[in-house]
């Protein structure tokens, strides 16, 4: 709140002019005088007390490759109605306004201007931020991130459906299950992905496993090595709304214009992007 | 957002019911001449708005019975702190009741209580406000006129209750302090609720379908949100009311919480050949109970999530 209240007053010094130009310039001398220990970079001024953890799963999702076939939904609402994060209640199932709880969407967005337009699917889940909104307003402690993996979990016996999280989530990740009144959202597999009994292959989540194109990769961001850390250096991996700082640690690929050989132009889609 | 009915009611009546208690600390702390009978009715009225609002937001959990875990986590949530400083209130009102009813020391009943009853009250006032201006991608919310607006529009309120509630009961000592403060309450509450009103409406959003998505394109449209009917996300963050009903209500909210009322107290302390009559503050008291619920519809409704940017077309 004291931070809040500080950048308040700083953005509005930095309106002022004379006075933002003495308080700006006290902001940067002062880590600089501190010892390294206590430099922290500015930009996480709104996340400054999530701690980095030396693990963090997420996805890696590869727009050049979704289909939008639904598998992946379909995949994974059937692995976690019956699993761990179960049941995830349908109502209406069969009638005119089916409704339901699910931890995973494919959207579909259409870009740029006919004939150049490029239909793009959208596979959305709960990003687990590495500095979550959404944990720190919940007035009960049943969702947590967890420091051994970074996967960002609700305890379905402690939720008391008050939807907070919810709102203080800016990607609409969670959802509320009708049927059993607590807050849901994805889990990234947690019952398969430390399954010991599983075959090593199986350790993925639902969707990972159920994608036929491959788009969606799964790892530990923190290590370098890892396929998603290398897929997000090598091919500008990118998260969704940076502007919240929310720092989600799952990322998107972005989609790669192949050019024709001889061309002369770039493709449309290209020529719309800039 | 898609407002709540029973956190528009737990707002709006804790709100009012600690403006009557400011009200009545106030001029408990500045001497003036009140009746202990009068005094314990009042607070009691206090303190069963308050346990209406306190049962109105057990309306809102999915999970009532599991209501107690939710004082746990007061060290970083907002809704946590409120938790507990809600029936921290509700405590201290029903302490200074019992004072006042069975004549406990002056020091009690009329220093320290009505001191501890104004700083509980500033406090639950805060908790609730940061609630919504903690959420710091709900631009709407995210301002110090949220702050203001809970707080004067629970101040104008209350002091508008209490003078009527005194008018009625013939306390005309009360009446001559609380009449002149209710106005000015009122006044202040609605030049700063269109302030905010204004601000908000002038909003330009952070968060576009561009950053949401990460495509830069600059025709970008939804084609499907990935279901073929609606999810707890199409539910809970729109309000689906018309564009009429909309500006309506925001319309509405202003007349019925500020405008009408003041005009019927500016007749009562001005134009009224007998000062001390009822009437005219029981019509404002009716007119704000509407008012208080269309304005706080009004704060939830005009609030854009940020999420609703994924949930645009159907199919």
């Amino acid at each position: 709140m004291i931070r809040w209240l500080k950048e308040l007053l700083a953005s509005q010094a930095v309106a002022d002019g004379a006075v933002g130009a003495v308080a700006e310039a006290s902001l940067r001398t002062a880590p600089a005088a501190a010892p390294p220990s206590a430099a922290r970079p500015a930009a996480v001024s709104v996340g400054a007390e999530a701690e980095t953890l030396a693990r963090q799963l997420a996805l890696v999702i590869d727009l050049n490759v979704c289909v939008g076939c639904h598998a992946c939904v379909t995949s994974c609402k059937e692995w976690n109605t019956a699993g761990s994060a179960g049941p995830l209640c349908d109502e209406n199932a069969y009638d005119a306004n089916p409704t339901g709880t699910f931890f995973n969407r494919v959207q579909t967005y259409e870009a740029g201007i006919f004939p150049g337009t490029e239909t793009i699917h959208f596979p959305k889940s709960c990003l687990h931020c590495e500095d979550p909104p959404c944990v720190p307003v919940c007035p009960t402690g049943a969702s947590y991130k967890r420091k051994s993996d970074g996967i960002v979990l609700v305890d379905y016996d402690k939720c008391i459906g008050c939807k907070y999280c919810a709102w203080a989530c800016p990607y609409g990740a969670r959802e509320l299950d009708e049927e059993r009144q607590v807050m849901t959202k994805c889990t990234l597999c947690v019952d398969r992905i430390h399954d010991e009994q599983m075959a090593p292959a199986d350790r993925q989540p639902a969707c990972v496993k159920a994608c036929p194109t491959g788009a969606r990769l799964f790892g530990d961001i923190k290590d370098p090595l890892s396929e998603v850390s290398i897929a997000i250096r090598e091919r500008g991996g990118y998260a969704l709304m940076p502007e919240w700082n929310t720092r989600p640690a799952n990322h998107y690929l972005p989609r790669r214009p192949t050019p024709a050989v001889g061309a002369t132009a770039p493709m449309p889609s290209e020529r719309d992007r800039s | 957002m898609n407002p709540a009915f029973s956190v528009i009611v737990f707002t709006t009546l804790a709100g009012a019911a600690q403006g009557l208690v400011v009200a009545l600390a106030l001029a408990t702390l500045g001497g003036v001449t009140i009746s202990a009978a009068f005094l314990a009715g009042a607070l009691a009225l206090a303190f069963v708005m308050l346990l209406g609002g306190l049962g109105a937001s057990f309306l809102h959990l999915g999970r009532p019975e599991r209501a107690w875990r939710a004082a746990m986590m007061w060290r970083t949530s907002w809704l946590s702190r409120e938790v507990i400083v809600l029936p921290a209130f509700i405590g201290v009102v029903g302490l200074w009741w019992l004072a006042v009813r069975f004549e406990a020391g002056p020091a009690w009943r009329g220093v320290l209580l009505p001191l501890g009853a104004i700083a509980v009250a500033a406090l639950l006032w805060y908790c609730t406000a940061m609630i919504y201006a903690c959420l710091r991608f709900i631009e709407e919310w995210a301002h110090p006129l949220t702050l203001v607006n809970y707080t004067l529009t629970g101040l104008a309120s209350g002091t508008v209750l209490c003078a009527a509630v005194a008018a009625w009961a013939g306390e005309g000592a009360l009446l001559r302090v609380v009449a002149p403060a209710a106005l000015v309450a009122t006044g202040l509450a609605g030049v700063t609720r269109v302030l905010a009103l204004r601000r908000n409406a002038a909003l330009k959003p952070r968060s576009t379908l561009q950053s949401a998505t990460g495509i830069a394109a600059p025709r970008l449209v939804q084609t499907s949100m990935g279901m073929s009917a609606g999810s707890f996300n199409t539910r809970e963050f729109f309000h689906r009311a018309t564009p009429l009903a909309y500006r309506q209500i925001r319309i509405g909210g202003l007349l019925l919480l500020f405008a009408l009322p003041a005009a019927c107290m500016l007749w009562a302390l001005f134009a009224s050949r007998d000062p001390a009559a009822p009437a005219p503050w029981l019509i404002a008291v009716l007119l704000q109970v509407p008012g208080l619920l269309a304005d706080r519809w009004f704060f939830f409704a005009q609030a854009r999530h940020p999420q609703n940017l994924y949930y645009q077309v159907v199919s």
